[in-house]
């Protein structure tokens, strides 16, 4: 415990460097993964292909992606730029085929109403279909934001700065506090990007809760019906 | 007035759902489409906004030949009311009503006054404008996608099997909505069900199809009833059974009117004040 008592500054630094590390690829996967999601969901000869090439790119270790990616890219080894590409490309990767998954959920039949309506294919994407896929966008975001998190600590291998150093420095030296503050902290990251992205999700997506509620109400109703007769 | 000249459909599978069709459907009525599932009717339907392309022939509205016209817009001025309702599950129910209003730019303002007065129209209350589709019954839905269907206040109104998927009672009570709506609007309804009953209830013209749309007969209900033109027709209409083969029996000197089953449906009285 006096090893936390005195490096309480450290956990933080590398907490605040932790999350910054993270934040970009998390971004990137979903920016990147919503058009490749809707090439993979809209046309079958783009399905195959997209899932494919993002199935075989998760596949990569991510140590072997740290060593191929700067002399593809003209970085160094130790650049932070070298892992956030590996980790947007792993988000990218995971986030893909929740997006195809996402916009192929969207009700076949609203999607017809909505061009009866009169939308323009565009717009019935923006107005439409983009919300309705929200959910299990929702749902993708959410695991690659916790593994986004987690892979950070990797990155310690080759030099940036993030809690994956407690590890490795906590076992160098035997300090089982170290790498339990390093744990904890990971964890604590993890629930607290979940947590933001539920709440976006209920403050963007207003209807998914009344529609739970509805049927909640509707099961309580039936119960009630039924225990009375 | 909508006219079908020899218009053919064809599925790229190679499924004809409609060969070589003529029909005229008359502005300011209600004309339905009823026939059983499979036989095209809907794909007539979806061919007037062009949901569907016909694969030859024309067809016209008011005399333009729809495949001129650019889709988006034809639709925007067509009301179109589907089975299941077709609403947006994330917008809320006056969002739904006005969604084509708003897509043709009206103000927001102006939209949700033209909304709430739908809403009056259709029989809904007010106070589920903020409500999202899930949390309406299926008959208060289904006068939502009326209300959207109407909200450009369109020449033509094209309804798919709108009341198939509610209870009878509710549906009993859509229709009659629907003919009381109708006598004041006046729109060029084109109604598509398997309902023989729902048809000779709400159409001033009958068209009984048979596969590949084809037309077994087109008239007025009672023009269908006496005279079915095959025994296609009378067998789909059910005039040799239930309660359309209706005889008159005496009884104690007063004239009862039973069904094909014996069971009485009625009396028989003088005048004509039961029209």
């Amino acid at each position: 415990m006096t090893w936390l008592g005195s490096n309480v500054g450290l956990v933080a630094e590398l907490s605040l460097h932790h999350v910054q590390l993270s934040l970009l690829p998390i971004v990137v996967g979903f920016v990147a993964a919503v058009p490749l999601g809707v090439l993979a969901w809209r046309f079958k000869l783009t399905r195959g292909l997209t899932l494919t090439i993002v199935g075989l790119l998760y596949t990569i270790p991510s140590l072997a992606l740290f060593v191929l990616l700067p002399p593809l890219l003209g970085i160094s080894f130790l650049s932070e730029a070298n892992v956030v590409i590996a980790l947007s490309i792993y988000a990218v990767a995971l986030m893909t085929r929740s997006a195809a998954d996402a916009f192929g959920s969207v009700d076949p039949v609203v999607r017809r109403s909505a061009a009866a309506m009169g939308y323009s294919s565009l717009g019935r994407f923006w107005a439409v279909e983009l919300p309705l896929a929200g959910p299990v966008l929702l749902a993708g975001l959410r695991v690659v934001a916790v593994s986004t998190v987690s892979l950070v600590t990797v990155g310690v291998l080759v030099g940036s700065r993030s809690l994956g150093y407690l590890f490795m420095n906590g076992l160098q030296r035997s300090i089982p506090v170290e790498i339990l503050s390093g744990i904890v902290m990971t964890v604590v990251i993890a629930l607290a990007f979940d947590g933001i992205l539920v709440l976006l999700g209920r403050l963007l997506m207003p209807w998914t809760r009344a529609e739970t509620t509805s049927r909640r109400v509707a099961r309580r109703l039936r119960l009630t019906v039924g225990g009375g007769s | 007035m909508i006219e079908f000249r020899s218009v053919t459909k064809r599925f790229p599978d190679g499924t004809s759902a409609v060969s070589n069709l003529d029909l005229v459907i008359p502005a300011h009525q209600t004309t339905v489409l009823v026939g059983s599932s499979g036989c095209g009717k809907t794909t007539i339907l979806r061919m007037i906004n062009r949901m569907v392309d016909a694969t030859s022939g024309t067809i016209e509205i008011d005399g333009d030949d729809v495949a001129t016209l650019e889709p988006v817009r034809l639709r925007r001025r067509i009301g179109y009311v589907m089975q299941n309702t077709g609403l947006l599950p994330h917008r809320r129910v006056l969002e739904n009503i006005v969604t084509v209003p708003r897509l043709n730019g009206m103000p927001k303002a102006e939209a949700t006054e033209l909304g709430l007065r739908l809403m009056d129209t259709v029989g809904l209350d007010r106070g589920l404008a903020r409500r999202y589709p899930s949390q309406l019954s299926g008959g208060q839905q289904q006068r939502v996608g009326v209300a959207r269907g109407l909200a450009v206040d369109p020449n033509i109104l094209l309804m798919d099997e709108p009341f198939g998927a509610v209870d009878p009672i509710v549906r009993a009570e859509l229709q009659t909505e629907l003919m009381r709506l109708q006598v004041t609007l006046g729109k060029t309804v084109v109604f598509v069900t398997h309902d023989i009953d729902e048809a000779f209830l709400l159409g001033d013209q009958v068209v009984i199809l048979q596969q590949h749309a084809v037309v077994a007969q087109r008239g007025t209900p009672g023009e269908i009833l006496a005279h079915p033109a095959s025994g296609f027709v009378s067998d789909f209409i059910g005039a040799e059974r239930g309660k359309r083969a209706l005889r008159i029996v005496e009884t104690n000197g007063s004239r009862v009117v039973v069904d094909a089953d014996g069971r009485p449906a009625g009396v028989l009285v003088d005048g004509k004040n039961g029209s």
